[in-house]
């Protein structure tokens, strides 16, 4: 059977400012095959994607879909070309059921939701959906709201789907139950484009594989006859190796001891539940969970930016082996205290540093109020920003660049070099390499090996399972805000771990995975 | 395949996309040949109504503002600098406010509470005090108005995080009727105060408006130094930028935009005092006339830089004045000055799309060779 072509892309160039996106991507995708779009973070696949669904215009270049030239300039059109996307962060109103959701924006003059519900019900028993139409989005996992996601493009009638980054908000076996499905609409003959970053998901799921690198197209391959070490020299340009070296714990003492805290957000529903343990020193302790299961919440706790309803916060001086609680304090007096605590948040350019200034000013958010005088500094954090420029190898024009002009991985090494620099006891970073290329995570986790080393307390919240496996000494799993085990972390499997990430969530109910 | 080409969706002529990658001389560019392009339309709509020739217009401006200089009369020039010194006071004054994005749109209310604590010292304690402490009495109560009507809406964004823009400006609205009502009460119904002799500022060399116009330049050189170096506005800029930061590192985020609202409006009481002890001695209802939001356009235009703001009023006050005068040699209304005003800096903020955007044209895209 001839592969009959459902989207190709000729010489597809994108710039913003001064930065290409795309330069020159050259891409066919068939019908009745699963491409993936393999890429670095800031290779340009989503951009690539966005201008297929007509998010972005291209600058240059052409779009064929079933060999006709399409100007798609508006997400619209590409509908009456039947792409659908689904974003990585979903587009859905709340408060509306997912039934609603899918009808919604659709301009056929009729709104008959009993009709449409059917037609939903019909979808998804042909692919092997789990859905109920009726249901709220607000009381929806996260694997669920990306299952209205695809149905509502598939409602459209949809035959070219593409998907970014789908499987980064979901367990090992909410996964598997995504591929079933996707090779289900393959072999009903629809065009699959996954863009993801994730060799293993690429090897196990897709027919051929696009690479890009730095924006541009390097070559396609068939998954059947390449491996992973291929395929990241493809995507890197150069060799690399992707080992962690663990060492085992040393000293290990208790720095932090949180005691069953609670903690409720704005709207009053509880994100931290009586959750305790300890992080000990010389020692990474992994927190893996789903995405908005109480992560951030805790790590805040610790720093003082949460306040907490009940339990306790410890910390052990190792100078003087005082034990001093945190609770009620606020960051300004933890520093105060003594508490050498250092933490990367998730947001990075929102909370740990500041996008607008540059990065001597950055350096001196944590420094600025020593000293008597009404005035700054600014020696001290300048001779920081040029030791982490080096030490870290930050590409930047100059330490006054604004730190918003980096690359994300260039952010992070600002801001995590910051936090080292503090001499810490306490290291609490979170998902420090989303959004980094491999190079750059690989400095990050040798970073806080590094720190592990001098015996500190290294707290890590990651998402990608296998990182943290190879990573950390203990790993937590939480869901819903509630602690669901703290294993080993070099005795366990990605599918234990996915099975505890959903464990408190299904107290009892039938679990989302069958 | 050209023949078969999909007629439903053409391409777009052109797409804007965004940039922030232009170098500062060529924004700058931009700005000035803004300015230029400014000025020659306010001339030729001036030439068009008035029926004179562009080079006249221009003369008449230019006597507008700054008189007969050339045969050394310095009187107007003078009074330039004095109305460019109460905007600038004025954009001043915000400039801290809008560094914390603070949206602080009460300088007006601010401004006429500080001027009528002026007022209110000339005349209850004039007779009765020396004038040195007469003059410190007035700064002290001046300030300390100026900076209570600023750091009422503060400590409600602080507490209840109400919205300051709406609260601010109805701020203006209690300022403007209370000096309606002390008007009243003290011209005796007459709605008029007349000009107060005790505790005006001195004149300095013959020329009255000396003293405002160096305190005005020791609050910009203040303001430079103050919001650059040192702590408390590396503290405002943070908070500005991300309050999340400021939490994060420890900042205590109420206290600071307590703190610079009653900066804020601390200076915009020093405005009304001006106008109030160094200009008018006396007040009423539209003692600012609304320069308190010009001022705002002047701080923004002035990229909360107090150097650059100096030029920008230069620029707008020169307008003002200038073309006040076209419109007085051809007997049109003072309102023909406001428009061309309005117009200029509407064209000013404009530009500054051309700096942060660019307009793509889409060029002959590069062929397919199949």
């Amino acid at each position: 059977m001839t592969k009959q072509p459902a989207i190709e892309l000729k010489n597809i160039t994108k710039t913003f400012g001064k930065v290409v996106a795309n330069k020159n991507v050259n891409l066919t995708a068939y019908r009745g095959e699963i491409l993936s779009i393999l890429g670095e973070n800031g290779s340009g696949k989503t951009t690539l994607m966005n201008m297929i669904s007509g998010i972005y215009f291209p600058d240059e270049g052409q779009i064929f879909i079933d060999e006709k030239e399409a100007h798609i300039t508006s997400p619209k059109d590409a509908f009456t070309y039947k792409i659908g996307m689904i974003h990585q962060h979903f587009k859905l109103v709340d408060v509306f059921s997912a039934a609603e959701n899918i009808v919604l924006g659709i301009e056929d003059g009729k709104y008959n939701l009993k009709a449409s519900t059917d037609e939903i019900k019909k979808i998804s028993e042909q692919y092997g959906f789990d859905l109920v139409p009726e249901k709220k989005i607000y009381t929806m996992s996260v694997s669920e709201k990306q299952t209205v996601e695809i149905i509502k493009v598939l409602y459209r009638g949809a035959d070219i789907l593409i998907l970014d980054e789908p499987t980064a908000v979901l367990t090992p076996q909410e996964t598997e139950k995504l591929f079933s499905i996707l090779r289900r609409m393959r072999d009903d003959g629809k065009c699959i484009i996954i863009i993801t970053h994730k060799l293993h998901e690429v090897l196990s799921l897709s027919d051929r594989v696009s690479v890009l690198r730095k924006g541009e197209y390097v070559g396609t391959v068939n998954t059947a006859e390449t491996n992973e070490s291929e395929l990241t020299e493809m995507m890197v340009g150069k060799k690399v190796d992707l080992n962690i070296q663990r060492t085992e714990p040393k000293n290990t003492q208790d720095r932090l001891v949180v005691n069953s805290i609670t903690c409720v957000d704005r709207m009053g529903s509880t994100v931290l539940d009586n959750v305790s343990f300890a992080a000990k020193s010389g020692e990474i302790l992994g927190i893996a969970g789903i995405a908005g299961s109480g992560q951030r919440e805790l790590l805040e706790s610790i720093a003082g930016l949460q306040r907490l309803e009940y339990g306790d916060i410890f910390y052990f001086d190792p100078k003087t082996g005082k034990k001093e609680s945190l609770r009620d304090k606020t960051p300004m007096q933890i520093r105060n205290m003594g508490v050498r605590l250092s933490f990367v948040p998730e947001d990075r350019l929102g909370m740990g540093l500041v996008g607008n200034m540059d990065i001597v000013d950055n350096m001196m958010l944590r420094s600025y109020t020593k000293g008597h005088s009404m005035f700054l500094k600014r020696k001290n954090p300048k001779d920081l920003a040029m030791k982490i420029i080096n030490d870290l190898e930050v590409v930047t024009p100059s330490a006054s660049t604004p730190v918003r002009r980096l690359s994300g991985g260039n952010v992070q090494k600002v801001l995590v070099g910051r936090e080292i620099a503090a001499s810490p006891t306490v290291l609490m970073v979170a998902y420090p390499v989303r959004g980094l290329d491999i190079n750059s995570s690989y400095m990050i986790y040798n970073l806080l090996n590094e720190q592990k080393e001098k015996g500190v307390a290294v707290i890590f919240v990651g998402e990608d399972l296998d990182v943290l496996i190879e990573l950390c000494d203990r790993i937590m799993v939480i869901g819903s805000g509630k602690i669901t085990g703290v294993v080993d972390a070099r005795n366990i499997t990605k599918e234990e771990i996915g099975l505890l990430m959903t464990k408190s969530k299904d107290d009892g109910k039938e679990s989302n995975n069958g | 395949m050209a023949k078969q080409k999909d007629n439903k969706h053409h391409e777009p002529l052109f797409h804007i996309v965004k940039r922030d990658d232009m170098p500062q001389w060529q924004a700058w560019l931009i700005r000035v040949c803004t300015i230029i392009i400014g000025f020659l339309f306010v001339g030729l709509l001036s030439m068009a109504i008035t029926e004179k020739s562009l080079g006249d217009t221009y003369e008449i401006m230019f006597s507008g503002v700054f008189g007969r200089l050339f045969e050394g009369s310095t009187t107007m020039l003078w009074k330039y600098l004095q109305e460019i010194a109460i905007l600038l006071c004025l954009a001043l004054a915000l400039t801290p406010a809008f560094k914390m994005k603070f949206w602080n749109c009460g300088a007006e209310g601010q401004a006429l509470m500080g001027g009528l604590a002026s007022i209110f010292c000339m005349i209850q304690f004039g007779e009765k005090l020396p004038y040195p402490a007469l003059i410190a009495v007035i700064v002290v109560t001046s300030i300390l108005a100026g900076a209570v009507w600023g750091v009422i809406p503060a400590i409600f964004k602080a507490l209840f995080n109400t919205n300051e823009t709406l609260f601010t400006l109805m701020m203006n609205y209690i300022a403007t009727q209370i000096i309606a009502y002390y008007v009243y009460i003290e011209g005796g119904g007459s709605n008029v105060i007349n000009p107060v002799a005790y505790g005006n500022f001195p004149a300095v060399g013959n020329n009255d408006y000396f003293v405002n116009i160096v305190i005005v330049a020791a609050i910009t050189v203040f303001m430079y130094i103050y919001l650059k170096y040192s702590k408390q506005g590396y503290e405002i800029s943070v908070v500005g930028e991300s309050q999340n930061t400021a939490r994060y590192i420890g900042i205590n985020v109420k206290k600071v935009i307590i703190r610079t609202m009653i900066i804020s409006g601390a200076l915009c009481g020093v405005t009304g005092m001006l106008l109030v002890a160094g200009k008018d001695h006396s007040i009423n209802t539209s003692l600012v006339g609304g320069q308190g939001f010009t001022a705002i356009l002047m701080s923004w235009l002035g990229q909360f830089n107090p150097f650059i703001m100096v030029v920008m009023t230069g620029i707008v006050v020169f307008l003002r004045l200038g073309v006040a005068k076209v419109a007085d040699t051809s007997l049109l209304n003072s309102s023909f000055s406001e428009i061309i005003v309005g117009i200029v800096i509407l064209m000013l903020v404009g530009c500054e799309f051309f700096i942060h955007y660019s307009i793509k044209f889409r060029h002959s895209k590069k062929e397919v060779k199949a």
